[in-house]
């Protein structure tokens, strides 16, 4: 239904907005690429148009009272005792109740259908994404395909990317802006996201929320190809000669940036869970190091020891 | 081993920026006390300023803090500006991210605690006793004790710049980067001791205000008599005291888990760093209305003066600002939708935040209204109320939209959300601030503002602040994200180049601010307000003399009327000399306030630094103070009639030589 007024909605935004500078096309939430990212931006379009309707009215009279009423204007009503009308209270409080009604039923029928928690409707099957914050890089490991990425995610287009996310220590917000909703990275947590790219190109993904001083290069391209492209690109990625065990992992996870784009085959099963975990069993890792309870080390990852 | 981690490499000698401030600083400072040694003015400040309890006088202290550190937030501002508008396309700019990382934290930390909180408490402090026809406080002691504990704060975060470091967390430090093994150094400490120490003097304010309003008010003043500034302070006070204890326990929580090894909000041992999130926004957004509420109240008082009608609404006005301080308490979960909270969740607090946009509306019309059929007067207050009518309706209407889930899934931590804020709270409580400033001015000091240069500071905030903010919120929508340091898109470079120059237009708002203030210093004889009512206004305030006397009424008025100095003038009751006068009783000054915050100051330094035994020392001192305080009996004293006659017959002869006039 939303959908039926977003031509005109975007139209409307592009003429009212100064934001028209060069054009919508290189204002990326404006140009989204995959279904999730579209959705928002109508909602956003459509959220700002039912406000818009109250406040130009409220801004533009603002200044015409302000005008007309100016002391100098001795022409204009001046009612010195006036200062209550039920009529006119009954509407300024109706107006903003009626636009939260609207707000409020959007908000709810929106929040539900771009839950990022929620699979996406689609024949084709789901890639499953393993995300991890790293500082300051972002580590995508593939578990149908046993393959990981640093700094670069490759994904098939018009097909459901089901991610799961975690961070080895700060919380930092993975966002790829053009295919929709970001979601934390916490460690020993794990949040879920579902994005789907619909048209191949690079998009870019970075980390909206604060993690330490390499922030700032915390970004990585997202590679968004037809089918044939990304299972070419897997084939490759599982010939890369560098695996991902739990040694390489302990290398990697050590603070740097800018870390350059690395592709990894032959990852551990399970170190997505494992990372997930070490923070577990209500004991400091390097204590569960020396447990011999499979613990935090059921899929083989021994986590880093207490700086 | 006295002096715990603290040794001269504390001192960045390698940071030539630092460095040179510290010697301005250090030039600036010997300068004044010097001055003020050779003026032999050091008796003066002791007995008439920082001993006092004088309400009005603690209100100017606060707003002189709150302009001092309002330099140092906007040198900060400026010189993230600046380097945003350098570090483009692979360029470093001239700041590393640790030390951009303690501006951008530092800038959020003064802006909000030192800056706003300062403003508003100096304008309840000025007005709010004033307003209700009380002589003073209700706690005159604990009010110079707040003010003093608020300074220590600040006194706090200026030294960190040149001893140690400051947080390079963000202003809400959130862990688990604010934890001691990321955060290893001295900048969190100075964070959490100058905030526990300042939120100890904004508590101790707020409870002095709530028991003064509900208890202080001239006989015959209802609740639905008093004015509505009074009304949004009393609101604003009782959120502070519901709220500040939950910042001092998550920021005590976050201080053992840094200083004795727990681990509330580690990642390991079962902390949760979220936890953490969700408590110091259950204090930060009810926090918001905190800072924008009394600029409500002020702005409500100069549209109605400056239209020359009542304010529109009155009752509206009194159930909107309540109702926004109950609505407050059930939204803070907007600040981390993406937390993955589930989408029942989110909908209820992405609805619950919508809720307060209706009474904040309703606010809104209500001014218009007032303006409706009004003689409006474009005093530079009316410009700044007219000014925030129209930014805060944009700011209102971002923070709705970042209130929908959807639409905050993309928006959350951009520049949109930055431009948001700023746009509210420049928008709202600095305008309001200089407003209330520009229209009470000469209730505390006699005088008028100059209104060329207030009119001047005006144009350049309203066009610095939208040449500054607008480019942000377009950035927002090409997602930029906050907090960057440097960036490779170079789509983003010319908007962030007008983002500079817009700051630039706002710096000289500020200078036209300074200028404002020594140019109607200098020519304070010309704009002499004889009459205590140099606006035509409306409540209690304006019906004594200017400036009012230390004990403000001779006689306590009666109330009988919403707008007791305007019907007052109406069935001209006013400008008359009492037959006869009492004896006042009045609160007696007392250095102990300053003291205790002096060593509060040892107190929180020394903690800072793990010097355990001037800790002690400050601890011991500031304990043993207050005991000693409160077996201080000799705490009052009268006021003899005869003085009180002197006084206002000398007061009434100027207002007739100023009716003669």
């Amino acid at each position: 239904m939303i959908g039926r007024y977003l031509p005109l909605a975007t139209r409307l935004f592009c003429l009212v907005l100064p934001l028209a500078l060069g054009g919508c096309s290189d204002i990326e939430l404006f140009n989204p690429k995959g279904d999730i990212g579209a959705q928002e931006r109508t909602l956003i379009l459509m959220a700002l148009g039912i406000m818009l309707a109250v406040v130009i009215p409220v801004i533009v009279l603002t200044l015409a009272f302000a005008w007309r009423y100016r002391a100098s204007n001795t022409r204009a009503t001046y009612a010195p005792k006036w200062a209550h009308s039920n009529a006119i209270e009954a509407v300024v409080w109706s107006i903003p109740c009626v636009i939260v009604l609207f707000l409020a039923v959007l908000i709810w029928r929106t929040t539900h259908s771009l839950d990022p928690y929620r699979p996406l409707e689609s024949s084709v099957a789901p890639v499953r994404v393993e995300v991890v914050a790293l500082n300051w890089k972002w580590l995508f490991i593939y578990p149908d395909y046993g393959v990981a990425t640093v700094n670069r995610l490759a994904v098939p287009v018009g097909t459901p990317i089901n991610f799961r996310l975690t961070s080895e220590s700060m919380m930092n917000s993975f966002f790829i802006p053009q295919l929709g909703s970001q979601i934390y990275a916490m460690a020993g947590m794990q949040t879920q996201l579902h994005l789907i790219a619909d048209v191949p190109g690079t998009y870019a993904g970075l980390s909206s929320a604060f993690s330490g001083p390499g922030f700032s290069d915390m970004h990585f391209d997202t590679l968004a190809m037809p089918r044939e492209r990304f299972d070419a690109w897997v084939s490759q990625a599982r010939n890369a000669p560098a695996a991902l065990d739990d040694a390489t992992y302990r290398v990697l996870e050590q603070p740097s940036t800018k870390a350059p784009v690395t592709t990894y085959a032959r990852v551990t099963p399970g170190l997505f869970d494992s990372i997930v975990d070490r923070y577990m069993a209500g004991r400091m890792p390097s204590m569960a190091f020396n447990d011999s309870a499979p613990i935090c080390t059921a899929q083989g990852l021994a986590p880093r020891s207490k700086e | 081993m006295m002096f715990g981690k603290l040794s001269l490499e504390a001192i960045p000698f390698h940071e030539p920026i630092i460095i040179g401030t510290g010697a301005v600083v250090a030039i600036l400072g010997v300068g004044i006390l010097g001055l003020i040694t050779y003026l032999h003015q050091w008796k003066y400040l002791w007995d008439e300023w920082i001993t006092s309890v004088d309400h009005k006088k603690i209100g100017v202290m606060y707003f002189g803090l709150g302009l001092v550190m309002l330099l140092r937030g906007f040198a900060d501002a400026i010189m993230m500006r600046a380097q945003q508008a350098m570090a483009a396309g692979g360029a470093a700019g001239y700041l590393p991210p640790q030390h951009y990382d303690q501006i951008f934290t530092a800038h959020g930390v003064i802006m909000i605690f030192f800056v706003a909180t300062p403003f508003l408490l100096g304008l309840m402090n000025v007005v709010v006793p004033l307003q209700i026809g009380a002589r003073d406080v209700a706690f005159p002691f604990v009010n110079s004790l707040g003010f003093w504990l608020s300074a220590v704060g600040g006194a706090l975060v200026m030294i960190s710049m040149w001893v140690g470091d400051f947080a390079a967390t963000g202003w809400v430090a959130y862990p688990p980067l604010s934890e001691l093994g990321y955060s290893p150094t001295v900048g969190v400490d100075y964070y959490l001791w100058s905030l526990q120490v300042s939120g100890l003097g904004t508590t101790l304010a707020g409870i002095n205000f709530i028991v003064t309003i509900l208890r202080m008010r001239a006989p015959g003043m209802d609740l639905m008599k008093m004015p509505v500034f009074t009304w949004t302070a009393l609101i604003t006070n009782i959120l502070i005291v519901a709220i500040f204890p939950v910042l001092t326990a998550t920021l005590a929580l976050l201080s053992v888990d840094r200083y004795i090894d727990m681990h509330f909000f580690t990642n390991e041992l079962g902390g949760n760093a979220m936890m953490y999130i969700n408590l110091i926004w259950i204090w930060g957004h009810p926090e918001v209305y905190v800072l924008i509420l009394p600029a409500f109240g002020a702005f409500s008082e100069i549209i109605a003066t400056f239209s020359g009608k009542p304010l529109f609404g009155y009752k509206s006005m009194v159930y909107a600002t309540s109702s926004i301080g109950v609505l407050s308490f059930s939204v803070w979960l907007h600040h981390f939708f993406t937390m993955g909270s589930g989408a029942n969740v989110n909908a209820f607090f992405g609805i619950m935040t919508t809720i307060i946009s209706i009474p904040t509306g309703v606010k809104l019309f209500n001014w218009l209204f007032t303006m409706f059929r009004g003689r409006i007067r474009f005093h530079s207050a009316t410009l700044w109320t007219i000014g925030f009518m129209v930014t805060f309706a944009v700011g209102g209407m971002t923070g709705v939209l970042l209130a929908v889930p959807g639409a905050d899934f993309v928006l959350h931590n951009s520049l949109f959300l930055v431009a948001h804020f700023h746009n509210v709270i420049i928008g709202g409580t600095v305008f309001g601030s200089l407003a209330g400033m520009s229209f009470w001015f000469p209730k505390v000091f006699g005088f008028t503002l100059n209104e060329f240069w207030g009119k001047v500071s005006f144009w350049c905030w309203l066009i610095g602040y939208w040449l500054a903010f607008t480019p942000l919120y377009i950035l927002g929508f090409k997602c930029m994200t906050r907090r960057m340091n440097h960036y490779d898109v170079p789509g983003w470079h010319p908007y962030l180049v007008v983002a500079l120059i817009g700051a630039c237009i706002i710096g000289a708002g500020i200078l036209a601010l300074i200028i404002q203030l020594a140019v109607s210093i200098r020519d304070r004889k010309e704009n002499r307000d004889l009459t205590g009512d140099p606006w035509d206004a409306r409540s209690l305030e304006w019906s004594t003399a200017s400036p009012a006397p230390f004990y403000n009424f001779a006689h306590i008025p009666r109330i009988t009327s919403l707008e007791q100095h305007w019907e007052d003038k109406e069935t001209g009751r006013v400008g008359m000399l009492a037959s006869y006068y009492d004896d006042i009783h009045m609160p007696k000054n007392t250095s102990a306030g300053f003291v205790i915050s002096a060593f509060g100051f040892v107190l929180c330094f020394a903690l800072v630094w793990h010097m355990w035994v001037f800790a002690t020392i400050g601890l011991f001192g500031m304990v043993a103070t207050f005991i000693l305080r409160t077996y201080n009996r000799d705490v009052d004293y009268y006021v003899p009639a005869a003085q009180v006659a002197r006084i206002e017959s000398e007061r009434y002869a100027l207002t007739r030589k100023a009716a003669y006039r």
